[in-house]
This record gives structure tokens, sequence and C-alpha cells, in this order.
């Protein structure tokens, strides 16, 4: 194969296998979507027939040799990594598989709080403990923030056993930590640096953006590929650096990961590679001109507050993330959600999500300036028409967590189920969360306390999806006993 | 040689004119814009391939669009026109000495420049110093305005192209917003016939009711609009077309009009039940 970034292995061999009109006598048993008529009507003929299996001309996604290897090498090199990995089981997969290969049961990694639970989920399932950093606060927004260099070696220093650091690059807001500056700090130390890159996909591609995990000499990266880099729900990648020893982590990967890799999904990797690398800065050029506007139009009609660049301060907010719409929205006396729900229920209009006091619109190069404005002036009409006193609303999203037990012994520790409001003092054998962002409020061995239980309160009161509990109506919550 | 050119009214419903020559096809930021010559309809043109106006046809769609509301307020000065780049509306409009000024929206600069070059009949009205053309999103014009407008006109294609965004809640608030206290809204309300463009009507039709107290339809019919029937929309903070027709007032302005007169006026806002009932389905028509 001639090696350049306007190849697609995989989706020229899905083309040459299709072609050949080859008779499958194997699974999937739709056979082309000829069984189910149903479903190949709603997604269409081509959609179906290309959900394959693996076989030799396609390679196999636990063992690649051939074309999902090529990919994977194009990826690799369009992203500025030593290995990349096709992942199909979401970030979440490429989350857990960087944390499991980095630290063993009872070793200690540092992060964030604000990390997604995917990433305690790993713990939960490896026994790796976590030494949590404070990420700074903005006071006025309420949002937590990244973790300043100081306060990472400060943790540094008092757990010298530890053996990785995660960052996030960027937080859901957009707000970026001093990569380059942890990275360099953690391997001083002798510990991996890895990045939660969910949301930072385009950081690889555009311009005038922060700097990428690869780019900072991160050893492993989670990029979110379906997120903003146009492939579909669920694909995702694991990247590499040098010090990685690449077998060992598709080891780790396929621990966990599916041995029926789907087809629609690493074809998607592979085609939206191949985009991102040919046309990145401009779609990302484009996205960013979108955001800006809507950005500058929003603070115009006041009340609001999208937030920008301008708040960046050389720590806890070093850096932003153009793309992302984050708006403010209490001082029209609006929890986010709320915002979120009129624009959904009022006006058609589906954001990412809304938390107590924000919303967040992902900007993309799919948007058309016609979507920016129907957005922009729902936002108008919002305030006009439902905007009221502030008095009362919650002003902070994240609360400072006290870490009693390990993720996996209170998880997987004796429990009781208690009422919600009856559990303050309690250590958490589960999680509570908002989804989306899907950062845990509480996590499994958090001393629960009155300040969580009343966010978590109103957070309901106000229409957050809550989730993560196995009381599936999130009145009763599981205990350590 | 036959040359024909062909709007499908639905999937299943062709409607076709023959065409003499293909005067001009451009593609714009926004459309594929076309003239065509035609020996039954005259000039015609099409936007993304859906037939906007015909010279043979269009005076009805004109008049109707911009009578019924000057004639109900003689006070109307400042109109505000979204999208109608052909110029047809404009024409009616400054046929009323009275209107002040008459700001006219329209996203794309190059309609009005082919119709300016190929359909005089509507367009030539479009270099009157009242109005002033301002080529933007229409969405995005009525959000900065605040009780300015006796009356604003939509004038947009259908609710699934460029003018989609003229179809929407968000749309009409800041309309109401923009209006005086006794402003009027008037705006293209797509037919009940066919069943596509019956949902986009109701779903317009919801969405405008919530702003202004009072929303009602009014019809008219002309060749060229899919099934023959077209509604309007008039939304309004205080007038009712109907009670509020100034009869003798318009007729004493002498306006030569084709289409609409003040007996006519009360009469088209008389609507044939199965419009009604398919209202009913989202909100009443009173």
């Amino acid at each position: 194969m001639i090696f350049t970034q306007s190849k697609a292995p995989v989706l020229e061999a899905m083309e040459q296998h299709l072609q050949n009109r080859v008779v499958p006598f194997d699974v999937p048993g739709h056979k082309g979507g000829r069984g189910t008529k149903e479903l190949t009507d709603f997604l269409g003929k081509s959609c179906l027939k290309a959900d394959v299996n693996s076989m030799k001309p396609l390679d196999n996604l636990c063992h690649p040799v051939s074309v999902i290897k090529d990919a994977q090498d194009l990826a690799a090199e369009a992203f500025g990594a030593e290995n990349a990995f096709f992942i199909v089981n979401g970030t979440t997969g490429s989350v857990q598989a960087m944390i499991m290969a980095a630290c063993k049961a009872g070793e200690k990694i540092i992060m964030p709080r604000n990390v997604h639970r995917s990433a305690i989920n790993a713990l939960v399932v490896n026994g790796a403990v976590p030494v949590y950093v404070n990420p700074g606060t903005n006071k006025k927004l309420g949002i937590p923030l990244g973790m300043s260099v100081e306060n990472v070696k400060k943790a540094i220093e008092e757990n010298p056993d530890a053996k990785a650091v995660l960052i996030n690059n960027p937080t859901y807001y957009g707000v970026c930590s001093d990569l380059r500056g942890i990275v360099k700090l953690a391997h001083e130390h002798g510990m991996l640096a890895l990045v939660d890159e969910a949301h930072g996909t385009h950081f690889y591609f555009g311009e005038d953006m922060p700097v990428p995990g690869m780019a900072a000499g991160a050893d492993m990266a989670a990029v979110s590929m379906h997120k903003t880099g146009g492939s579909l729900t669920q694909s995702s990648l694991l990247l590499c650096g040098k010090s990685m020893n690449a077998g060992y982590v598709r080891q780790i990967i396929n621990l966990t990961q599916t041995t029926s890799g789907s087809y629609l999904l690493i074809s998607s990797l592979d085609i939206a590679r191949k985009n991102l690398a040919l046309n990145g800065r401009e779609i990302f050029r484009k996205t960013v001109q979108y955001a800006e506007y809507a950005r500058e139009e929003i603070n115009k009609l006041g009340g609001y507050y999208a937030f920008g660049k301008e708040l960046c301060d050389g720590e806890s907010f070093y850096d932003f993330d153009p793309t992302k719409l984050s708006i403010h929205t209490r001082d029209i006396g609006l929890a986010g959600i709320e915002v979120y729900d009129i624009l959904r229920d009022e006006y058609n209009i589906q954001i990412e999500f809304g938390d107590i006091g924000n919303v967040l619109a992902i900007i993309s190069a799919g948007d058309r300036a016609l979507e920016i404005e129907r957005l922009i002036s729902a936002f108008s009409e919002i305030k006009r028409l439902y905007s009221k006193d502030k008095a009362g609303m919650f002003d902070h999203e994240y609360i400072d967590p006290q870490v009693i037990m390990p993720p996996q012994s209170a998880f997987y520790g004796e429990k009781k189920s208690v009422p919600i409001t009856e559990s303050s003092g309690y250590i958490c054998g589960e999680f509570v969360m908002c989804y989306p962002p899907g950062i845990p409020i509480l996590a499994p061995g958090e001393k629960i306390t009155d300040d969580i239980i009343s966010y978590i309160l109103y957070a309901k009161e106000k229409g957050c999806m809550m989730t993560g509990t196995q009381d599936i109506n999130i009145e009763y919550i599981n205990v350590v006993i | 040689m036959e040359l024909w050119y062909t709007e499908n009214h639905t999937d299943n419903v062709k409607f076709s004119i023959r065409v003499d020559k293909h005067l001009r096809s451009a593609e714009s930021e926004y459309q594929r814009i076309d003239v065509f010559e035609s020996e039954e309809f005259g000039r015609i043109l099409t936007l993304d391939g859906y037939l906007m106006v015909t010279e043979k046809d269009e005076y009805i769609y004109h008049e109707m669009i911009t009578h019924i509301p000057m004639a109900v307020n003689p006070d109307i000065k400042n109109v505000l026109v979204i999208g109608a780049g052909d110029g047809g509306t404009v024409r009616e409009l400054t046929r009323y000495n009275h209107v002040e000024n008459i700001d006219m929206v329209e996203i794309d600069e190059m309609v009005v420049e082919i119709c300016r070059e190929y359909l005089p009949q509507t367009a030539s009205r479009l270099s009157d110093p009242r109005v002033h053309i301002f080529y933007q999103d229409g969405l995005r014009f009525v959000r900065g305005k605040e009780n300015e407008y006796d009356l604003i006109i939509v004038d947009s294609t259908d609710p699934f192209g460029v003018g989609e965004g003229l179809f929407t809640k968000e749309f009409y608030g800041n309309c109401y917003k923009a209006l005086k206290e006794d402003g009027i809204l008037v705006n293209q309300h797509e037919s009940t016939f066919y069943t596509s463009y019956a949902n986009s009507m109701k779903r317009a039709h919801s969405r405008i009711k919530s702003p202004f107290p009072l929303a009602l339809f009014y019809q008219a019919h002309f060749p060229t609009y899919p099934s023959g029937h077209c509604l309007f929309g008039f939304a309004s903070k205080k007038f009712d077309p109907r009670a509020d027709l100034k009869a003798d007032w318009w007729n004493s302005l002498g306006i030569k009009t084709r289409y609409y007169n003040t007996i006519l006026h009360t009469g088209c806002f008389a609507i044939p039940n199965n419009v009604r009932d398919q209202l009913r389905e989202s909100g009443e028509h009173k």
C-alpha cells in the first residue's frame, strides 16, 4: 500500500469485498439486510450491507495484521502518535484501557475529581486507587476547571509512588490545564501522563487550538473521534506514545472490548481520519468562526455569559477550546437544565447538556449559519419570556469530595440501601451523577454530606437526568456498612 | 424539441410548464437560481428547483400578502419585508404614498440581482427611495429590533430550505418584539391539501399563535401554487382584519388591483371546513 492520508484501507477493502458479491454463510444473520426488511428500510441498504463480520480480507480488530493495521497506522501518523488503536466500545473503552494499561490493583493514579465516570469505573474494575487533585473552580460560573501545575506537583510529592497522572483535555466546558507542564512534571517523577481527550479530537487538526496530548508528549490519549471528529457514535481512538508497549496495550484493550467489532464503526473511524487529515484545518476554522460569532451575539443579548479565552489565567484555566459554546445562564434566573429543556420543548433545538448554571452547545462544521441564527434567536426569546430573579439558585457545580476508601472496595463492599435524604454521613457505595455530563457527584468510597444531598435534590428538582444508582428512581442510595 | 420545467408537488404529483428558453442558471452561496421563459406563464423564477414566481400569476400572491394588512390599518408607515427577493411585495407596498419606510431583508443578494435583470415586472420598484435592502439573515435582522415596525411581511420560500428559520417559534417571537403595540405580522403559510405541506402549516400555526393574541388565516387561489390553494397567516397584536377593515378609506386611495378588492377581503377569511378541521388539531381558528 502507498502510505498516504488520502487512503482509507478499511473502506477500500470493504468496497472490494462488496463488489466481490461474496455469498455470506457467516454472521451477521441479517445477511446484508435481506432478512430484516423493516430495519433495512430504516437504516438503508448500503448500511446493512456494510455490517459485516471480520474475515481475512477485512482483518480482525482484536489482532490487526492487514487493513485495520494499516488504517491504525495512518491514524497514528495523522495524530502524531506512535501507535493508534481503533476502539468500538466508546471513549469509555479508550479511557478504561488507558488506565488499566497504566496501573494495576492497589496502585495510585493522580486525577482531577471532575473526570468522566468511565475513569472511576476503570478503578472499580481494576482496583487502582485515585488521588484526587482539586480542580480550581471559577466562582462566578460555579464550574470546575483544570488542574493547576502547582496542585499536581503537590499531589505528586505527597504520592511519589503513584504510577500515572490523568488529565482532562479539555473539560466538558472546554477548559484546559497546562498540559505540557503537567506531562513534564509527571515524567520527571517517573509517572505516565494519560490524557482524556473525549472532547479534544479537533485539537489535533485545527489551528490555534490548545495543545493536544501527543504533541505535549503524553504517553496515552483517549480521543473521542465520534464527538467532534465525524465518525459514528461509539467509535473512538486510543493513542500511544513511544514509551508504551503497544502489544501490551492491545492485550489490555482485548480484556474488555468486543470480539465482534462493528465494521460500520471501524470504517467510520478510517473515513473520518482521512477527512480530518485532508480537510480538518478548514473544517475547524469554520467551526471556530461559528462558535465565536455565536459567543459574540449571545453576549450582546445580555444576561447570558458565553465565556471564552478571556478567562484564561495561566493556571487552572490555562487554555480554552474555542469550538465550545458554553453559556452561563444563572443571571437570567434559570438553571442551565431549564434552558436546555425550554430549547428542546419550545424551540425544537437540542443542545448537548444543561446543568445547574450552564448549558453547552456543540458547534461543528455540520452546522449552517441558519441553525446558528436559530439558536441565538431562541436564547433571545428565552430571556425575554422566561427570565426571572436569580435569588435562591444554586451557585456551584462542584463539591470537593472526601474520599474514605478506594472505589473498588466501596463498590464491592457490604452495603445497604437508605433513602438519599437520610444518607448523610455514610460512605457511598455507588455513583450518582447527572447525565450528561456524566461527571460523578458522588463516586463509590466518598462520604455523603448534607451539601451533596441538597445538590442532588436540587438537580433532580430542576429536571437533570440523574443516573448511577441501583434505584432507578434515585430515591435510595447504597451505602457501605 | 420539447423542454419542460417540472416541480414535484409531492412524491406522486408533478406540475410541469413547457419552457421556451432557459434564460439564466446560477449557484449562489445559498441556493440554485434559475429563470425560464415560457409561453403560458411568461418568465419563471425558481430557487433550488422550486417555483417562486411566474409573471402570469404573481399578482395574486403579491396583492394578497400586502393589501390585506394595508387595508386594516391606515397608519402603517414603517414596514419590514423579509425574503421577497423578487421585489413583488415591495412593488405593491410602494403604491401607498403614506408608507414612509420599507426595510427589505433578503439573505441572497444574487436573487435580487437576477430579478432586477430578468424580472423587471416584480423588481422594478426596488429602486424606490423608501426601500432599503439588507442582505442578511432575516432571523438575525429582526432579533435586533424592538417596537419599530407597524407591519412585518414574511414572504419566504418553503420551510425546508433557506427560509427554514422563518417558520420557527423563535422567529415569530422576535417579530412580536420588533412590532409596535398595534403591529401586524403577515406570512405565507403553505397549504393543507397535501400532507407534507399540511404538517408544516400546522406546526407554523401553533408556533405563531403563542406570542400573538390574534392569529387568523386567509386564502387565495392561483394555479402555480401546489394544490392551487395558498394560505396566509395574519397575526396581530390589536387589529382584527375582518372587523377593522377600512373599506371606504382603501377604495378612496384608487389603487388598481387585479385580484384584491374589499369585498374579497372579508370573504378570504372564510376558510373551508377541511382547513378548519386541520387547524383545530393545532389549536383553534376563531
